[in-house]
Formats: C-alpha cells, structure tokens, sequence
C-alpha cells in the first residue's frame, strides 16, 4: 500500500476495442520508476486510457479495462479517498476552475490532506518554477495562471503535497513546458511518469511506448539501443526548437537561423 | 409500500440526469419510475422515457418555487409509483436557488455538484448538501488531481462526514459505489413523510406574481435595506 511502502505496481488488464474485440495484450505492469509514453492518432484511446488508469476502472468505462493494485483488486479507499490514492493525474485542461490564489489553493490541499507545514506551498512553488519560463508567484490568482503555469504547479504539487508514486500527463508538450527537466526530476523521485504525448522528443524519452489504434493497445514497444541514434539528433531539434520558440516570442523576425 | 425514493438535487447542469440515467442501467429499467420537477421546461422525462421506456412524470412548477412544489406532489408521485409497480422514484429537482432541500426522511438524498463548478461552490449550496446522503461529483474527468481533492475539501467544510462518489457520469466511472449505497435503501414505510431539513420562509407575494419593487409594497416576509434580519408582515 501506499503509506506503508513506495512500492506499488499497478496492471492494466485488457478491455474491448471499439469493435468489441478483445486488446492485444495481456497485461501491462506499471512500477515505480517507469517512463512510459502512450502514443497514437487523435482519438485513438490515449486519453481513455490513462482516465481507465485514473479512475481504477474495473470494467465500468467504455473499454472495460481493469486496473490491480498490486496484483490485486485494489481496496476501497485506495480508490475513493484521495489520501490513499498513489495516481495524481494532470489534464489537458487546465482552465483551473478555483476562484483562489496560488497560496490559498495549496494550503486548501495541504488542509485536505492534513498536513501541517506550510514550507511545502513555497517548495511547490519553486519546484513549479523549474519547469516553466513564466514565473509563478503564490499571490497570483489560480484562473489567471496560464495552461504551462497552471500544468507546472500541478506537476509540482503531485510530487510534493499528493506525493503519488505515479503520475500520469495528457500531452504535457502543449503547454510549453520544460519537459526534460520534468521528465529528470520525476525519475529523480522515483515517480512511475506516464505521458499521453504527440512528442517525439517525450516519446523517445521514455523507456516503453505503448501505440493506441481505434480505443485500444495496438502495441507496447520496449526499443533500446536501436533508438539512441534518433534520441540524440531528436534532443538536439527540440533544443532547437526552443531557442526558436524563445526568439519568436520575444518578437524577433527569424532573419538568421542558428541551426545546427 | 414497496417504493424506494431517491431524491436527485443539485444546481442546472451539474449533471443530475447524466446520474439519473447511469443509476436505470444499473437498476434495470424494469423496476424504475421518475418525476421531474422544473419551472417552466423540461425534456428528461420525455428522453428517459424514451431511452429506458420507463414510466416518467414532469411538473412545472411555474410561479411557485420548484421544490415547493415537489414537497407538494411527490406523496401523490410515490402512490403512482407504488400503483404502477415500480420499485424505484427517481425525484429529479430543478435545483435553481439551492436552498430548499428535497430529501425526505424515507429517501436516499443526492446532491449533484460538478467538479468544475469553483472551490466556492460547496460553501454556496451548502443546505443541499449538508442534508444530502451522497455528494455525486460530476465531470470528474475535466479537472486534475489537486482540484479535485481541492473541492473534495469544499465539500467536507460543508459536510465534514459525507458519503463522496467522484463519476465521469456519461460513461458511469464510480458508480459502482454509489449503487452500493443505493442497494441497502429500504422501502418508503408509507407515502407519508417528512422534510429532513426546514425550508426558507414560505411563498411571500413575489411568489405569486407582484411585481412592485420595495418591501412597503408586499406581505409576507419582507425586509427593508436597513434590517438586521427578515421580518413578517402578515394580513
């Protein structure tokens, strides 16, 4: 459990694909640690799966998957009551719906799970500012912080204040956030990090792919070495990319590229 | 009687009727009829009675307040559904000044409230869901972890010991735990019944249709800008 050990593997046993056919898998086995990508066309079930993964289905979603603790059926309040619950996941909406400060909110979630020290709301903060170039500051209004402030702030809390050993993120590039330093800091805590990506610069990060097609597994890929080649060139585009993205913000015109 | 009432509350569009349709399929629509309160319009009845070809009821309640006027049908809604053999009322509220309460003592009370409402929500509607049995919280789905224990904790400064049940209520995630409660309900003893709670100070002449602005211009419970409180003008 949880509280008593960091240690929990979750199993994703197969549901139905839209057709109604069984997935082809037989179960995968998610541990602390892992680095796994889910990736795939729009509407091809990513989403789906890691709200299954979520929300501990039990053959009451659409893909009729089930999710054991492990190896189990996973016990009640696991499931219902936030405290236990080892998941924290972060969507892809992020219009953050609390009429609250940045400190309010993370003292409002430190109260609902009881915890005392206050020191935790400035390291959240600081940790959230790690992954964002938009500075967060704790006076600022929850529904004014923009969708790679709002996605960086709740990374920060999942590792801080949730504290969950798995963390699942619905398409974290959108947002414009740092992603290795993300990536680097949740292997760092040992945090089991699913992503729901179109990046290929996360998805070649991450130690297993799994490829969705039509609401189900299609595939689950483990490369290894084969990869190290694509990764490399891949870092180097996205760093790139970056400086581009930075220069293109800051209102420049591209007259020269800097290109490698 | 043999009749099972499950009153539904909640603000429009927390997803009370999502609740509703997700608890007939797990029913089994063979042993389900529903009532539906509203103002001045409302199409669940005809979409349930539609999707489910369970035996449905609609009120409007018009000048009157919505759940005044379930208070004032739903004894005669639960000899209709005796009669007709149901064993389940599912009495869906239209849930607009969150104030009044529709659970009564021989229901199952569900208050309906949807994640992406505001931290503050629970504190405005805080009545309904103080009297409720089960907080259902609704689009479950749009809002990540800390909101979601963020409204959580909303809704225990309300109601520090409330059954909780988190749902993607259009595909049914979590239902699981709120049929359990469902399951242990037991048969209304007779179609008498009282309130849990007391409602607000009754129907005053803004109720039935006075238009005039300013408290000198009404009976009933009035109040000038400068009163500490309500008073009672009575004739």
């Amino acid at each position: 459990m949880p509280d008593s050990s960091p240690i929990v593997t979750l199993t994703i046993l197969p549901g139905t694909t839209r057709e109604g056919k069984p997935e082809n898998f037989t179960e995968i086995t998610i541990r602390p640690g892992d680095t796994i990508s889910i990736v795939g066309p729009t509407g091809s079930g990513k989403t789906a799966l890691i709200n299954d993964i979520e929300v501990f289905a039990w053959g009451d979603t659409i893909t009729r998957r089930k999710i054991l603790v492990n190896g189990v059926p996973p016990p009640e309040d696991l499931v219902r009551d936030p405290a236990k619950k080892p998941i924290a996941m972060i969507t892809q909406n992020t219009k953050c719906l609390a009429d609250l400060t940045v400190q309010e909110f993370l003292a409002m979630h430190l109260r609902s799970r009881k915890m005392k020290d206050d020191s935790v709301i400035t390291s959240a903060v600081d940790l959230a500012n790690q992954f964002t170039g938009e500075k967060i500051v704790s006076s600022m209004r929850m529904s004014s912080l923009s969708g790679g402030q709002t996605r960086s702030l709740f990374i920060a809390d999942a590792v801080l204040i949730s504290d969950t050993p798995i963390i699942l993120l619905d398409e974290v590039e959108n947002a414009g956030i740092f992603k290795d330093r993300v990536i680097d800091i949740l292997r760092e805590k040992k945090k089991a990090i699913i992503f729901v990506t179109h990046d290929p610069y996360v998805a070649l990060l991450t130690k297993k792919r799994i490829v969705m097609k039509c609401g189900a597994v299609e595939n689950i890929l483990t490369p290894k070495d084969e990869e190290t080649e694509a990764l490399a060139r891949i870092a180097h585009m996205d760093a790139d990319l970056m400086k581009l993205r930075e220069r293109i913000r800051s209102g420049e015109i591209l007259a020269t590229l800097e290109v490698a | 009687m043999n009749v099972r009432l499950i009153a539904i509350a909640g603000p429009p569009s927390a997803g009370k009727t999502a609740v509703v349709k997700q608890i007939i399929r797990n029913l089994g629509a063979a042993k389900v009829a529903y009532l539906k309160i509203d103002v001045v319009q409302a199409w669940e009845d005809e979409e349930l009675a539609a999707e489910f070809g369970i035996p449905t009821k609609k009120v409007y309640s018009g000048d009157m307040c919505p759940d005044h006027m379930g208070i004032m049908v739903i004894r005669d809604a639960l000899v209709w559904a005796e009669g007709i053999g149901a064993e389940y009322l599912l009495y869906e509220s239209a849930g607009l000044c969150l104030r009044c309460t529709p659970y009564t003592r021989n229901s199952l009370g569900l208050c309906v409230l949807s994640a992406v409402s505001g931290t503050h929500a629970p504190l405005k509607m805080a009545p309904m869901i103080a009297l409720a049995d089960v907080a259902v919280v609704t689009k479950i789905d749009l809002v990540s972890q800390a909101e979601k224990e963020v409204f959580r904790e909303g809704i225990r400064q309300v109601a520090p010991d409330i059954d909780i049940v988190e749902t993607n209520a259009v595909q049914g995630t979590g239902m699981r735990y709120l049929m359990q409660v469902i399951e242990k309900i037991r048969p209304a003893e007779s179609e008498r019944d009282t309130l849990r709670g007391v409602p607000p100070l009754g129907v005053c002449t803004i109720c039935i249709g006075k238009k005039e602005t300013g408290w000198q211009e009404h009976f009933g419970v009035i109040r000038p800008l400068a009163a500490p409180d309500n008073l009672y003008r009575g004739e």
